[in-house]
């Protein structure tokens, strides 16, 4: 974490290819101990790189799925109900027996007074990632996959474990983390993201790599790949994106397919094989047919 | 370094990037982290620091790549000789003339930061419109000293002297290139710190300009405005879809607790909570597209358009002389194309307003219930046939409220063919709507107080 180069390269050594924008992002993150956001088309890489941070820096990941209608008590904390009416049963028996000897009802209260209000304390709290994340006391990399499917009210929630690493708890107080983690949070922009929200974080946007940057993905991703065949398919995917499809294919596909087509021992691009292999690489059926009749083509393609 | 980070926000909201204060105060704890010896990573931090979206990334490079900027000074070549005192030649006016020296001797950088400084005494950055810049350029030149070059220039062409004369040239010349930069320079400024505000100029009054009045919309302007109306219902239907999705347990249901708790002898183990039920509220638009509407048609149409982009469950007709369901056009087409087919197929006809509404009530009143919104757009001009008030009344009754929009001012209600007098008693709310600015918020209380949630 010296420099943005040493991020860099400490990224690569985990298998995590960072053009500079995102080592520099992650790099103020830590620094300016700031949230990041994380933004890009599905498969660009985004909750990939939380993982490959957790990775580097040897922290444990603690990953929050976001989805409608999440709310604080899978987010943040829940009351082990079952364990309180244990507890009330218990206190029940016990309260007799020792309330036995009071002498009126006063003294009865002050004894009941003097033994404490366990209901609502640390050992019935049941601790959900957002909190897990904050006791984590040596740090951890907290994900937060997907913000925008979450409500706007969890949102508004979320501020104040962002801006400050601590959220309250009526019952007990103020929860505050010993090492802030490092939080990364992503979205595909299904919905606006209100400007608190933004103001709080570092944006990042992961755009879909150049040719370049893909080819050296690839083969980190793919040990053993003949290097004639990444270009080649490399610039094939490249030459999908150019064109009008539903769903463009995004680094992951480039990934699963040089990984089908190395289970296929294809050691370059034919159109036979790309034919039996592109539901790999397109996600709609009306896109494989759009694609299909181009396939000799695009591989003759001259390489990005 | 401060004040040029304060002249970068500065240019930065010029640009429609938004840096607020909090927002300055990391980027100064940024650039104290990272310094400026290499400007990529002084970019790129800052970037992260700055930019927000996808969109703001774009327009921070590019205004970070025009404001560090220098280009390389092109004065004067500097003289051939270079051992003689290039003043030497001048005549005795150029004596004190520091702009003169720096002119002859071709001192590049000494020429940048002079024009710096002139530029902050002539108050360039302050530039706002384009018309400003030949007099901002010469306010710059004259902050520079030009006055004297010229009366030197002058006094050297009088010279018998040939070697003065020629020092004269290649002073007009060096002055010429002079006035080139400062024109550049003021250039550059008016883009860092103006070019966006002129559109935002732009933007504002076409919000404001009645778009009912003759000629309608300029073509020039058709594209911003739909770009406007676009970002005006996707703005709209943010609010509108996020009330549906209020979901939450809050009180506890104690009537299914206690009937679940039977099977623990009584122990409330499993609870129950309430959860509230959501409505889904949907929208019907009716868009009249007939001549009498014909300038305002395409407005009421582009609005109907994104409208249908950005909520879930909307119906949309159009109608002049009889009615049709335009959902499946505006769904199936880009804007344009869509509205000129919706125009093609039913528009500018002869207004029925009763034919329509029969239309509407024979084929499509199933649509209607209560947590229907029916929003009419039209001037309720029915060229003297019946308006069918009990067809409308009846719509009235099916639907949760009716909300008509008029491009008409108010005053015009009534008068004429127009029976908006007669159709203003059914609806829960009538307004003139001619203007993107009026049509906005007029949506927005709609959508407040009328829109089930």
């Amino acid at each position: 974490m010296a420099s943005v180069d040493a991020l860099i390269q400490g990224l690569e050594s985990v298998g995590y290819i960072a053009s500079r924008r995102i080592a520099t992002s992650l790099f103020m993150a830590v620094n300016l101990q700031k949230p990041i956001l994380v933004e890009g088309s599905a498969g660009v890489g985004k909750t990939e790189l939380a993982l490959s941070t957790a990775a580097l820096l040897g922290l444990p990941l603690i990953r929050m799925q976001c989805y409608e209608g999440l709310d604080e008590s899978k987010a943040l904390y829940e009351w082990k109900y079952g364990k309180q009416l244990l507890y009330t049963q218990i206190l029940k028996d016990r309260m007799g027996e020792s309330l036995a000897d009071a002498a009126d009802m006063d003294a009865a209260m002050d004894r009941l007074h003097g033994m404490g209000d366990l209901f609502f304390s640390e050992p019935f709290l049941e601790p959900r990632p957002l909190m897990k994340a904050l006791r984590e006391d040596d740090g951890c990399v907290l994900l937060i996959d997907e913000i925008d499917k979450s409500d706007e009210a969890f949102e508004a929630f979320l501020l104040e474990v962002l801006s400050a690493y601590q959220v309250s708890i009526p019952e007990i107080g103020v929860l505050k983390a010993k090492t802030p983690p490092i939080v990364f949070l992503t979205s595909n922009n299904v919905r606006d993201l209100g400007d608190a929200l933004k103001r709080r974080c570092l944006h990042l946007h992961i755009p879909l790599p150049d040719a370049g940057l893909e080819r050296r993905i690839v083969a980190s991703r793919v040990p053993g790949i003949e290097g004639e065949l990444v270009s080649q398919l490399v610039s094939f995917v490249q030459s999908l994106r150019t064109l009008d499809l539903r769903k463009s294919p995004s680094i992951s596909e480039t990934v699963d397919w040089a990984r089908a087509l190395i289970l296929l021992n294809a050691d370059a691009l034919e159109p036979e094989v790309v034919r039996d292999s592109l539901n790999v690489l397109l996600k709609f059926e009306q896109d494989i047919q759009v694609i299909e009749p181009q396939i000799a083509e695009l591989i003759r393609k001259p390489l990005a | 370094m401060q004040g040029a980070l304060e002249d970068f926000f500065r240019a930065l909201r010029a640009s429609d990037v938004r840096v607020s204060p909090a927002e300055a105060i990391d980027a100064h704890r940024t650039v104290a982290k990272v310094g400026f010896a290499d400007r990529e990573l002084f970019k790129d931090a800052l970037c992260a620091t700055l930019a927000k979206t996808a969109d703001e990334v774009d327009r921070f490079d590019r205004t970070f790549d025009t404001f560090f900027t220098r280009d390389t000074f092109v004065a004067a070549p500097p003289p051939e000789d270079g051992d003689r005192d290039p003043m030497e030649d001048l005549p005795p006016e150029g004596g004190d003339s520091e702009l003169a020296r720096m002119l002859m001797a071709g001192d590049a950088s000494a020429l940048a930061q002079a024009m710096e400084e002139a530029a902050e005494r002539a108050q360039v950055s302050q530039i706002r419109l384009s018309t400003q810049r030949s007099r901002l350029t010469r306010k710059l030149l004259e902050e520079m000293g030009l006055g004297e070059i010229e009366r030197i220039i002058a006094a050297a062409r009088r010279l018998e002297d040939p070697r003065g004369q020629a020092a004269g040239e290649r002073l007009d010349a060096a002055r010429q290139a002079l006035a080139k930069e400062a024109s550049a320079y003021v250039e550059r400024q008016h883009e860092l710190y103006a070019s966006e505000s002129g559109k935002n100029l732009r933007e504002e009054l076409l919000a404001r300009k009645a778009l009912n009045s003759d000629g309608g919309i300029d073509p020039v302007d058709q594209a911003m405005m739909q770009a406007l109306v676009k970002r005006m219902a996707k703005r709209l239907a943010d609010r509108y879809s996020r009330r549906r999705n209020v979901a939450w347990t809050g009180h506890l249901d104690v009537r299914r607790t206690l009937r679940k708790s039977m099977g623990y002898g009584g122990m409330p183990f499993d609870i129950v909570f309430k959860t509230k039920k959501i409505d889904k509220p949907s929208i019907v638009a009716i868009c009249d597209v007939s001549k009498s509407v014909a300038a305002a048609a395409q407005f009421l149409l582009t609005f109907l358009y994104s409208l249908n982009e950005v909520v879930d469950r909307m119906e949309a007709f159009a109608f002049s002389g009889r009615m049709i369901s335009v959902n499946s056009l505006l769904d199936e087409n880009k804007v344009e194309t869509a509205i000129l087919e919706v125009l093609k197929q039913i528009g500018f006809q002869q207004t029925d307003y009763g034919r329509s509404l029969e239309d509407f009530c024979d084929q499509h009143l199933d649509q209607l219930d209560r947590h229907t919104t029916v929003i009419f757009l039209g001037d309720a001009r029915s060229n003297y046939a019946d308006p069918r008030l009990d067809l409308l009344a009846t719509i009235q009754k099916r639907s949760r409220a009716l909300i008509w929009l008029n491009p008409e001012p108010e005053s015009y209600w009534g008068q004429g063919d127009s029976v908006m007098h007669r159709y203003q008693r059914f609806c829960h709310v009538a307004k003139p709507c001619n203007t993107l600015a009026q049509l906005e918020r007029i949506i927005e209380d709609v959508l407040r107080t009328y829109i089930p949630h």
